[in-house]
């Protein structure tokens, strides 16, 4: 019999490739959700390619805390107009200024978890029956019995004692009117295989990720980016560090790495060097054991 | 910058790259070492990082443990940690130089017969722990049966806690010879016995200094170089429309093209191909995948094929070999495994999902259910209920088109959905 193999990365991308073509072919009105970080970026980029020559048959839609890294939005833009893509922008502020969502108050305060609410309206008020998200498996312990396609009730919430049972790949997004799903077409990626996937394809990266000057501060031993939003603590100092990013997310809660690393190769080996994990240095998920499934449960990605 | 195309390495220019993908499925409860010996592949393997060590240390500590408990790596529920218990699958992941490794770690008690069905539907590997002092029992059985059922490619038996029976070459080779006859029985496909401790780290990463009679691979070594090149089926073409790629813009104008994932053989370009139904003829014209043209294409690749003829397809359909063709039939037996606590109704109606089809099925026949624990066909009771396997017969509305699923898991498989719930009651496997 002819044998013929691919390597992790291409049965990884087929994989995902699939997942994203099946939601586009079993729901009506699906949506991307697009964080400007590294594993939305991937998702995208193979959405793209799933679907060319075609153009990708569903926005993305990024939910704006307002604590950005600049050039987060910068990167956001510039990707919507050269792909010729709709980007709809959803900002948490909104929320706050309807009276939806409440801001944290304290110097930890983050609009992470306001998030959650601006999101649910969206889905409910553009009519959205699934989000795709970025979510990995190995990125945080309740994400790691989380379903490619993960059901939604009509209030957002997952049931996570309650999960569909997902065989093969067959892929069943079936629902009640209301309800929705939510769609992880890159569940399966680590974080090495990730960036192992950017350099293959030489996908662009926002600067965010590769070495900078930043004025930063060190909070429980974790550093993160100073922004006229964030309140210093006693005994806090800024000060100018050579940084990258190894997530990113609301500038409030994003760690950051003391780090000379400046291609994708030398972020690779940094990766493949690190005992700490990327996730490590995310604020949101020190609040509880739990912090994560909690925020699932309430309709957080 | 976004469109900029910077020279594409290949894996091979970048030799890390270059690994092969194996998914494996652990089953077992926490008494045969399961969560220690995946801990210890994780641990040893560096997937797991300070601080979820760090978190594992003052969760084990706050629950009164004086040992680092590693379940609680893998139990990622509140309820699950509240409880002690595995309720779902967990998916786990770490790399060696050679292999990336994705685990689909799923508890052992018999209540959760879905989770190993489900985590073994798409594994290469079974990895089954036998506890030394105990030999083959019950449970050993009860997963050997669903690794035949699920027609998992390789069976790992590991014969753990060898630690505990001073290390005796004697019990371990009394197990293999039981386990043997089990596996002849059940029809298991390439077994591979090792005796290992997961607590002491013999036989796992590093070769145990207590066995000297044992010259097999370590399970990592083992692992590694499993054969998974031969677990897709690459003769039979089988490729399942998913969606129709019409860009309709000024550039592409008539470009057509059928996307989906090859679920069996090799196509070619050039090669003559029906499509299902109708079973018009046509020949493969091109294979894109992005922007590239390949010349073939196999299992488990995503790609989107063009043909030379405008012939209706749309999802549902499946492309196949001209000559090579899957059964055609609304009349289908399968072994079924039931998922929901309702249980079958025999005359029931059902949705049912095979490959990118869907259509009602009603259910004809209840022909045996399996006793899961001594494996003989209960031909009398017809009751099925959740976790319980049997064969049945189910008629569709419109055929589908299918090969045994021993023949190809991708074609083979299909799942039932109660149309009240939408949830997915049964996993089938066609006969």
């Amino acid at each position: 019999m002819e044998l013929h193999t691919i390597n992790h990365l291409r049965e990884l991308e087929a994989e995902s490739i699939f997942v994203i073509r099946e939601v586009a072919a079993q729901f009506e009105n699906p949506v991307m959700l697009f964080s400007g970080g590294k594993d939305s970026i991937v998702m995208f980029f193979l959405a793209r390619k799933a679907f060319y020559p075609a153009k990708v048959p569903f926005p993305l839609m990024h939910i704006d805390t307002g604590h950005n890294f600049e050039e987060t939005i910068t990167y956001r833009d510039d990707l919507a107009e050269k792909t010729g893509t709709k980007m709809i922008v959803k900002y948490v502020q909104a929320s706050i200024d309807k009276g939806r969502a409440v801001e944290e108050k304290g110097v930890n305060a983050s609009r992470n978890v306001l998030q959650t609410v601006t999101l649910l309206d969206a889905i409910e008020e553009m009519k959205f029956d699934c989000a795709m998200g970025g979510g990995r498996r190995d990125e945080e312990k309740a994400r790691a019995k989380e379903r490619f396609f993960s059901h939604r009730d009509e209030f957002g919430q997952w049931d996570p004692k309650n999960q569909r049972p997902e065989l093969w790949n067959l892929f069943n997004g079936k629902k009640h009117i209301g309800e929705h799903f939510r769609v992880f077409p890159i569940s399966n990626w680590t974080e090495m295989d990730v960036w192992q996937y950017i350099l293959m394809e030489s996908i662009p990266m926002p600067s965010l990720y590769f070495t900078h000057e930043r004025e930063v501060f060190c909070r429980d031993g974790v550093w993160l980016a100073t922004a006229p939003f964030m309140q210093l603590k006693p005994g806090e100092k800024a000060e100018v560090k050579r940084i990258r990013c190894r997530t990113i997310g609301d500038i409030t809660c994003t760690g950051v790495a003391l780090s000379e690393a400046n291609t994708l190769e030398e972020i690779i080996q940094e990766v493949a060097s690190s005992r700490v994990t990327e996730r490590g240095g995310r604020a949101d998920d020190k609040r509880s054991e739990a912090a994560m499934e909690d925020r699932k449960k309430e309709g957080y990605f | 910058m976004i469109d900029d195309k910077a020279a594409v390495l290949t894996g091979k220019e970048i030799g890390y790259l270059d690994m092969e993908l194996l998914r494996f499925t652990t089953a077992g409860s926490v008494d045969d070492g399961k969560s220690t010996l995946i801990g210890r592949l994780l641990y040893d393997s560096k997937a797991i990082f300070e601080d979820q060590m760090e978190a594992i240390e003052r969760a084990s500590i706050s629950r009164g443990g004086e040992e680092v408990n590693l379940a609680l790596l893998t139990d990622g529920l509140r309820a699950e940690r509240e409880q002690g218990i595995t309720i779902d699958v967990a998916y786990r992941y770490f790399a060696t130089p050679k292999r990336k490794f994705i685990i689909a770690d799923t508890p052992g008690h018999i209540q959760y017969t879905r989770n190993m069905v489900t985590g073994a539907s798409t594994a290469n590997a079974a990895v089954i722990l036998i506890d030394a002092r105990n030999g083959v029992i019950e449970q050993t059985r009860r997963h050997a049966y669903i690794a035949a059922l699920l027609q998992i490619p390789h069976v790992v038996v590991c014969v753990n806690k060898m630690d505990l029976v001073d290390f005796a070459e004697e019990v371990f080779e009394a197990i293999k010879t039981d386990f043997t006859e089990v596996a002849r029985k059940l029809g298991n496909n390439d077994v591979h016995f090792l005796p290992i401790s997961a607590k002491l780290g013999d036989n796992v990463v590093d070769r145990s200094l207590n066995m000297d009679w044992y010259t097999g691979p370590t399970f990592i070594g083992l692992m590694e170089t499993l054969p998974v090149g031969g677990d897709h089926n690459f003769t039979d073409p089988r490729f399942p429309v998913q969606y129709v790629i019409r860009p309709q813009s000024d550039q592409f104008h008539d470009y057509r093209g059928y996307a989906g994932r090859v679920a069996g053989g090799i196509f070619r370009v050039g090669q003559a191909v029906v499509a299902l139904p109708g079973g018009q003829k046509t020949t493969i014209e091109g294979i894109d995948f992005g922007e590239e043209n390949l010349q073939l294409a196999f299992a488990p690749q995503s790609v989107t094929l063009r043909l030379a003829h405008e012939i209706d397809i749309s999802r549902g359909s499946m492309i196949v070999d001209a000559v090579n063709q899957p059964v055609q039939s609304q009349e289908i037996d399968l072994m079924v495994c039931w998922l929901n606590s309702k249980p079958l109704q025999l005359r029931g109606k059902y949705l049912l999902k095979h490959t990118s089809n869907e259509m009602k099925c009603v259910v004809t026949e209840v022909a045996y259910k399996v006793n899961i624990n001594t494996l003989e066909e209960l031909h009398e009771d017809t009751s099925i209920g959740l976790n319980e396997i049997a064969k049945i017969s189910v008629k569709t509305t419109r055929p589908i088109f299918f090969d045994p699923y021993r023949r190809n898991r991708e074609t083979g498989s299909l799942i039932l959905i109660d149309e009240a719930t939408n949830n997915v009651v049964g996993a089938g496997m066609i006969l």
